[in-house]
């Protein structure tokens, strides 16, 4: 025991030896919560866009202001003819172009219609899609408006209308925030990352200069060593998590709606796992650097792409699908939505938990077999 | 002098086991698995169907929805605690509950109301899936209605530079942009960062090679490395997504070896300023993952709050992000980003003489 805790004081004095790396290992769960809870907004908000007016009469002059007072569009340039809104869409200045086409007032006196098109570039699919949408909610709101203007009434047979009113309900996240769904992404990245990546990386160094050979001859056991070495950053993980809980309930208001006991064990038995996948990479690779790749690339970008924490899984090809299935972060990221922001009781995330805890004991054993194997 | 050392660089990272296979095997892999995964389209959203009024009208409308490519109809429950279940388990994405009489309302009022009871923990999925709905229970409305479509303006849209929207056209760009900085920024200055910390830098720094030519022999390797890995994706994107520069080619190497250039220098700074490994990669993990979430790669720049747009505006990678975009969607010429190359430029001119002020020889 006291040889335990002389290593494990020598562990901790490695990393307060090191303030840059704690400060940033510290850090950066709190740049990531604040960059995805307020920077990755994927609503649509403040975009420019280009209105070419064709007819100016009183139907486009009842349109723009309303694309003026818009707090999702800024109408940074008003063009003249076709070639000029061709460059701001081809220089990216603006995203969607807006053009009332000539006569568009007497079009609807007379036929009864009159033309708008809308232009939005596609390089960015989705924003395209909603920018596209918000632009026709707002000529269609006006077209009303236009309606009960005098002459058009007689034509408007609205009385035998049918209406559907759609009453939407938004579970669980009223307010359409989406830093609900970020949170528990970061918190699946964030443990991952600085479990594995720091315990493989400080077996790996004392492999890497030598030291490790000295440690093994010593009557230091094997599983000592191990333990020694992820329990710092065991208590770092603990430190992050708390980070990131505060700073998701204070600064953004998210809050924590299910059992803050169960959200904690959960996230214990998630950051075993991952300090297991640490130790199967520290036993599997030579070098820092290979270290690094490897839970930097390997383990990481999977993380990222499969877990669910940013792309749906649901939108995934089969066999994607099925890879996902063995990413522990994908486990831990569904159990802690349905504690943190469902409120669910835990009840539902059993399954979750059974999987996190088998992968947990799996790894473990296969990496201190792995690493044994190695002494000899 | 410059030639041996390269020499010597190539033969180091072939002898690693590990190293070389990682390098060329990553690239691949990603370009080819993460346009499937990077998937933000909002299409198969599940659906259960709560219908208390199971009238002739409300299967016609039922009907409509299982149509639209946005929606699957998975199940339909008896009550909507029934559904509820299922969306808290996950299963289940949006309910939609049709209330009693609701032909009856229809057909004697004119109006009825829709329940919707939708899964919004991811915002996008959830608002987009209302928004969606929302617009085919209205078009349903006007399909319903004696006097049909009573608009009086005719809205055309058009999509330009990706018609398809599709969202590998999207994605590619960023991703050849990501592996870029991963190979010609981080290998470089972890290269050089482990020479220190083995003490290797020593020897070499008591030889006559010039500084320069040292960190040019670290730089070219990873160069020549990262343009032939470059070629191999972009081959791979258009064999296996069609996905290719609309733009020139040359524009496309040139402005590469730009951002290439300031990704270098900005390595280099951080290896100057590291004592170790570790120290390294997390300073540059720590701006990496800063310049990613901040590029412009998942959401649109514009969309952030200011203080985020104005680091944004000092983020080498979302100018080559945005150029990358112009040349492969949109064909753009250099004219279209001439601003975003005169402040590549002045990037690359920054971090380089950045690095070559703090390299010292003498400790």
């Amino acid at each position: 025991m006291k040889q335990f805790l002389i290593f494990f004081n020598k562990e901790f004095l490695h990393i307060f030896r090191d303030p840059r790396t704690i400060l940033i290992l510290l850090i950066i769960p709190a740049i990531q919560i604040i960059l995805f809870g307020f920077a990755l907004t994927s609503d649509i908000k403040n975009i420019d866009i280009a209105v070419f007016d064709q007819s100016h009469d009183a139907s486009s002059r009842l349109i723009i202001p309303k694309l003026l007072n818009s707090p999702y569009f800024n109408v940074v340039a008003s063009v003249d003819n076709m070639d000029e809104a061709d460059k701001l869409l081809q220089s990216g200045e603006t995203m969607a172009v807006i053009i009332f086409e000539k006569g568009l007032e007497s079009d609807i006196m007379r036929e009864g219609a009159g033309n708008v098109q809308i232009i939005t570039d596609g390089s960015d699919p989705n924003t395209s899609n909603a920018v596209s949408r918000y632009l026709q909610a707002i000529v269609l709101t006006a077209q009303k408006e236009l309606i009960n203007i005098a002459p058009l009434q007689q034509m408007s047979l609205t009385n035998d209308r049918i209406t559907i009113l759609p009453e939407p309900n938004m579970l669980y996240n009223p307010l359409i925030k989406s830093s609900y769904s970020f949170v528990p992404g970061v918190m699946g990245l964030i443990l991952m990352l600085i479990c594995s990546m720091m315990t493989s990386i400080s077996i790996v160094r004392e492999k890497e200069e030598g030291t490790m050979d000295v440690l093994l001859v010593s009557p230091m056991k094997p599983l000592n060593i191990i333990l020694a070495k992820s329990v710092p950053y065991l208590a770092l993980s603990l430190i992050n998590l708390a980070t990131i809980l505060l700073l998701s309930v204070f600064l953004l208001g998210v809050p924590i709606t299910g059992s803050l006991f169960w959200l904690l064990i959960i996230s214990i038995i998630f950051i075993f796992v991952a300090l297991a996948t640490g130790l199967l990479v520290s036993s599997l690779v030579s070098t820092q650097v290979a270290a690094m790749l490897m839970s930097g690339l390997v383990f990481m970008v999977p993380v990222m792409l499969l877990s669910g924490m940013i792309f749906p899984i649901d939108n995934m090809p089969f066999i994607l699908r099925a890879i996902a299935q063995f990413i522990p972060a994908k486990w831990y990221i569904v159990a802690v939505k349905k504690l943190m922001i469902q409120g669910l009781p835990v009840s539902y995330v059993l399954t979750e938990m059974l999987i996190l805890f088998a992968m947990a004991i799996s790894f473990i054993f296969i990496s201190l077999k792995a690493f044994k194997m190695r002494v000899s | 002098m410059l030639k041996y050392l390269i020499e010597k660089e190539f033969k180091v990272f072939v002898r690693n086991r590990f190293l070389p296979k990682l390098i060329f095997i990553f690239p691949v892999v990603i370009i080819l698995l993460m346009p499937w995964a990077a998937n933000l389209d909002i299409k198969n959203l599940k659906v259960a169907v709560v219908d208390e009024d199971l009238s002739s009208i409300s299967s016609k409308l039922v009907t409509k929805i299982d149509a639209s490519k946005y929606f699957m109809i998975e199940c339909c429950c008896e009550s909507y605690k029934e559904a509820k279940y299922l969306v808290d388990n996950g299963d289940i994405d949006i309910v939609i509950e049709i209330p009693q009489n609701f032909e009856k309302n229809i057909i004697k009022e004119g109006s009825d109301k829709v329940h919707l009871a939708i899964n919004a923990v991811d915002a996008m999925r959830g608002s987009l899936g209302s928004l969606y709905l929302t617009e085919i229970l209205s078009d349903f409305a006007v399909q319903q209605s004696i006097s049909g479509d009573v608009s009086i303006i005719n809205i055309s849209t058009q999509t330009r530079y990706n018609p398809t929207m599709d969202y590998n056209k999207f994605m590619v760009p960023a991703l050849i942009v990501m592996i870029l900085t991963l190979l010609t920024g981080f290998l470089p200055a972890l290269n050089i960062v482990s020479e220190k910390e083995i003490g290797t830098i020593e020897q070499i720094n008591v030889t006559p090679v010039s500084k320069f030519t040292f960190v040019l022999s670290k730089l070219i390797p990873y160069w020549i490395i990262g343009f032939i890995i470059l070629t191999i994706l972009v081959i791979l994107a258009w064999a296996v997504y069609n996905i290719y520069p609309v733009g020139s080619l040359l524009t496309f190497y040139l402005m590469a070896s730009i951002f290439v250039i300031v990704m270098s220098g900005m390595g280099l700074v951080i290896s100057n300023h590291s004592d170790t490994l570790q120290q390294a990669m997390f300073v540059m993990f720590f701006f990496v993952l800063i310049m990613i979430l901040l590029a412009g790669l998942f959401t649109p720049v514009d969309s952030m709050p200011v203080w985020a747009q104005m680091i944004a505006a000092v983020n080498p990678m979302r100018y080559f992000i945005e150029i990358m975009r112009m040349i492969y969607l949109k064909g753009s010429s250099m004219l279209d980003f001439k601003w975003q190359i005169v402040i590549l430029f002045g990037f690359a001119l920054f971090f380089n003489s950045w690095a070559i002020v703090s390299y010292r020889k003498k400790n």
